[in-house]
């Protein structure tokens, strides 16, 4: 993976721009020194490293705005960072980039439980929500695993799912509305406290945009009631067919579970090692559904799931018959990522979606693939989604081994696309897809999504390096080939 | 007047290379039936979409569904309703408010359209999994795919939704279809005024029962009803929607009427579900062309308040509230100017908009249908627009 040159005329005005950062967040607010930003180096995806040139930690919208002017003028480049966990690279730094650092943006402003929604900043982590509303029975409902570090900021810029996203939505359907600050400085509101806009969905195009396109300053955020009850299911199968199976026919037969995952044999056993879930080690494929709502349909579900289970060879069928049983069927598979890291001094985390029928084909390329690269792939899945996390697994110290693991990954996500699915379903692209674009975009398309990223950074100063393999200049871009006489569709009908 | 009628997508792109080249801006058309939302455009010929149609994929457990554009809503419902699924964004037709003309898919996702049970579901862009698409450059894009999550770029269905066809004319449509509830009940509250009305909403939306509709009408609007029970309530109806699973909707019936400790009534499978076609269709409305209609968007408990204000200046307004009071839809003499400003200053305090979905032909040509957007946004709006559709070919002066 390449990061563009850094761009030497701005690294020589850094003394300027540090001092015109001072100028505008006071105290600490300023990091230079190299101490200082190594925390910054890197986010979840720590295989690659960089310090920025500067970090800066502002507490204001007004500074923002003041430090995105700033930057604009100078032709510095912004990274702006949350919690520092993405998993794609969405938040290294560049050498020649300022790393914006959305730390003090941690108060929750409002709540308003009538209109059943919390006006927050965005370095309010997602866990944080949902403890402020749990007194008054309500959640916000996307849960990625990450949810007591990754920021709602940098949730929104990912559009972040979690376990419960296949029932719930993923961030953008949990959204109301947004502050945020252009690169020119400009500080626009999308959204409030009521549904949906008149205008185009800026909102829809700003959540996933992976900090392309504006710094998120505030987020409006929809809450929801807790179901009365939640039970989770164990269902445990001899093959990983027969477990994707259950997983059609559960979809197939109108049941919409709260989550629905899937754990093969390598990620129970090390998620069991990890935390004792109580998980059954002796199946091929391990599924873990909730079920929510009232007491009446919980119990209905389960009854379903249960038959269809059977029905496909279940081995094990567990209900769990408390909270604290629910909670421990979760932490396995909420810990699988770190737990299946420490069979491993490395491991890349991938995060293709496919179409959920091409699950058991796909699980046998997997295999075939790891073994042509020589290294071991768990696989993690939220099976009701299709979306998929193989694990692979790498010593970054063995010569090779870290280029294997990226070919391997890449070989992976390619097999995605070609049975119909995409390269990332919730981590986003960042760095580490960044050169796979091409396999699901051709260039008219890339170029068309770089034109949008124009009509909000006209100068490619947010986040660049990240998400398009190319970078072509806006005004370049924006030409048109209009060809003139372009003869007109001989065999169109016209009236 | 040249109507252009492609039968692939390829012509499309034909057509469209042929407005850019000869400067010719186009009108795009589904199935035609919401000619009437929005401005008016200026263009002169049509691009006329009725003949791209048709189901090219259906996965029922998949929960995913591809079709042409100017495949008739009804024919993706029917299809739909065989294999007990459904658009769970419950997409109206507002034939009664526009007329003729076939509501077709494309249609719907472009003007981004939903019922009652945007609530609980979501809007039509939250059910757009991916399109392909000509842009105002001529060129064909494609983007996002077929499967439920998908964060590979941007997020270009959202923009497509509800861009009134002024950055792509699509050609290929996909969206995530639900299954069907088994069962659906409505509570009814009766003798409510608005105020009392929305607030028994929101509570009732804070109660754990996954409540799928919350709507308040007003005596006069009740009176219109095709359901015995709310056309002779004589006063004020409030009605909560429960679907699901036959045991599940019983036992949420009975804790929220238990909640609400007055007297209240429940509809069942038929009269539920003729109900709240009436609200989706916006059928309960008098029917007076020469009213104008508007919708307003708004934070629900503010709802009430911003209706009073509309009152204060037209005092014969009919109105109803959906979405827990969110939603707000008025019928009022258009005058010259459907009391514009009137309605949106209206909501200027608690924020939201108001968009004008019918008035007579004069009134939207001096009225403005969406709402105006401060500075930065209008310019933001106005380069992204750029970014699509550079020469403004594609259904010029739709959104202003
Ligand atoms: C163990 C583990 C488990 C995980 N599980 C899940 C999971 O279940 N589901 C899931 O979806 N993800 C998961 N992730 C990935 C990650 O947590 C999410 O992508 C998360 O949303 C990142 O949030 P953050 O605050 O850490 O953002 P960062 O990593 O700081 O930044 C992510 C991106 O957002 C941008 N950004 C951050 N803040 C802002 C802002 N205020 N304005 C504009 N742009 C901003 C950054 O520039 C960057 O591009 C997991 C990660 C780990 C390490």
């Amino acid at each position: 993976m390449q990061m563009p040159a850094p761009d030497q005329a701005v690294l020589a005005r850094r003394e300027e721009l540090v001092r015109g950062f001072r100028a505008i967040v006071p105290g600490e607010g300023v990091i230079a020194d190299e101490d200082g930003m190594r925390p910054y180096e890197c986010d979840a995806l720590s295989a690659y490293r960089q310090l920025p040139m500067v970090v800066v930690l502002p507490e204001t919208v007004q500074q923002i705005a003041e430090i995105l002017k700033l930057c604009q003028r100078l032709g510095a480049k912004v990274v702006p960072r949350g919690g520092g966990t993405s998993l794609s690279g969405g938040s290294l730094p560049l050498a020649d980039g300022v790393l914006l650092a959305m730390g003090k943006f941690n108060r929750v402003l409002e709540i308003d439980y009538a209109n059943r929604c919390a006006r927050v900043q965005p370095g309010v982590t997602n866990l944080a929500i949902s403890k402020a509303v749990e007194h008054e029975g309500f959640y916000y409902a996307p849960d990625p695993s990450s949810q007591i570090a990754c920021s709602i900021g940098g949730n929104v810029a990912e559009n972040s799912g979690g376990v419960h996203c296949l029932k719930y939505g993923l961030t953008t359907n949990n959204l109301l509305g947004i502050e945020m600050v252009l690169m020119s400085g400009e500080i626009v509101k999308l959204g409030g406290k009521h549904l949906d806009s008149d205008g185009y969905d800026l909102l829809g195009v700003l959540t996933g945009s992976e900090g392309l396109l504006g710094v998120i300053t505030e987020v409006t955020v929809r809450l929801l009631k807790k179901p009365p009850v939640a039970r989770a299911m164990l269902l445990g199968f001899d093959t990983e067919e027969a477990a994707g199976e259950c997983v059609a026919a559960i979809i197939a037969n109108g049941i919409i579970p709260a989550g629905l995952e899937m754990m093969d044999r390598d990620a129970v056993h090390a998620a069991e090692a990890f935390c004792h879930a109580g998980y059954p080690l002796n199946v091929a494929a391990l599924l873990i559904a909730e079920l929510d709502g009232p007491q009446a349909e919980v119990d209905h579900l389960i009854a379903a799931l249960e038959r269809l289970a059977r029905d496909r060879g279940a081995s094990v069928v567990r209900v769990s018959t408390s909270e604290a049983e629910r909670l421990a069927f979760w932490a396995g598979r909420k810990a699988a990522f770190p737990a299946v890291g420490r069979l491993s001094p490395d491991y890349f985390c991938m995060d293709g979606t496919i179409p959920r029928g091409r699950l058991p084909e796909v699980l046998t390329r997997i295999r075939e693939l790891s073994k042509h690269h020589g290294l071991r792939v768990v696989n993690v899945f939220h099976a009701g989604d299709g979306n998929l996390h193989p694990l692979i697994l790498f010593d970054a110290n063995q010569p090779d081994e870290l280029h294997r693991a990226e070919e391997l990954g890449a070989d992976i996500l390619k097999l995605c696309v070609e049975v119909g699915g995409v390269l990332t379903g919730e981590h986003g692209v960042g760095v580490e897809k960044r050169d796979l674009m091409g396999t699901m975009f051709n260039e008219i398309d890339l170029n068309q999504q770089m034109r949008l990223k124009c009509a909000f950074d006209p100068d490619h100063l947010l986040n660049p390096g990240k998400v398009f393999p190319t970078l072509h200049r806006c005004a370049e871009l924006g030409r048109l080939h209009v060809s003139g006489g372009r003869l007109p569709f001989p065999d169109l009908p016209r009236f | 007047m040249t109507i252009l009628q492609p039968r692939d997508a390829k012509q499309v792109t034909e057509a469209v290379a042929w407005a850019l080249d000869s400067g010719t801006p186009l009108e795009i058309v589904g199935g035609g039936s919401k000619r009437g939302l929005g401005q008016p455009t200026t263009a002169e010929h049509q691009l006329d979409l009725s003949q791209l149609r048709g189901i090219t994929l259906y996965e029922p457990e998949e929960l995913v569904l591809t079709a042409n554009p100017g495949t008739p809503l009804a024919e993706v419902e029917a299809v739909l309703a065989q294999r007990r699924q459904m658009l769970a964004f419950e997409p109206p037709a507002l034939s009664l408010i526009y007329g003729d003309g076939t509501p077709t898919l494309g249609g719907i996702i472009a003007c981004n359209l939903a019922g009652p049970r945007r609530l609980s579901s979501g809007a039509a862009r939250d059910h757009l999994l991916g399109f392909h698409a000509t842009t105002g450059r001529a060129e064909r894009i494609k983007s996002g795919g077929r499967v439920m999550k998908n964060v590979t770029g941007y997020d270009l269905s959202k923009l497509m939704a509800g861009s009134y066809g002024t950055l792509a004319v699509l050609d290929e449509i996909t969206v995530k279809v639900l299954p069907a509830p088994e069962k659906t009940r409505t509570v009814l509250l009766l003798g409510l005024d608005e105020a009392q009305g929305v607030a028994a909403l929101c509570k009732g939306m804070g109660q754990p029962v996954d409540v799928s509709g919350a709507a308040h009408l007003p005596a006069d609007v009740a009176a219109r009803s095709a359901v015995d029970y709310v056309r002779n309530a004589g006063t004020s109806v409030t009605a909560l929607r429960l679907e699901g699973p036959g045991p599940s909707v019983e036992d949420r019936c009975r804790h929220l009427r238990l909640a609400f400790k007055a007297q209240s009534e429940e509809l069942h499978s038929v009269n539920s579900t003729t109900l709240w076609r009436e609200l989706r269709e916006v059928a309960l409305l008098p029917r007076d062309p020469a009213l104008a209609i508007w919708k307003l968007s708004v934070p629900p408990t503010a709802a009430p308040a911003v209706v009073g204000r509309i009152r204060g200046h037209s005092p014969g307004v009919a109105t109803f509230y959906d979405w827990s009071g969110g939603l707000v839809f008025l019928a009022l003499p258009a005058g010259t100017d459907a009391a514009h400003a009137v309605v949106r200053g209206a909501l200027q305090e608690e924020g939201g908009h108001a968009t004008l979905l019918r008035a007579p032909d004069a009134v939207r040509q001096a009225v403005f249908a969406f709402h105006p957007q401060p500075p930065a946004l209008a310019a933001l709006t106005a380069r992204v627009k750029d970014a699509f559709d550079p020469k403004g070919i594609l259904n010029p002066g739709r959104m202003g």
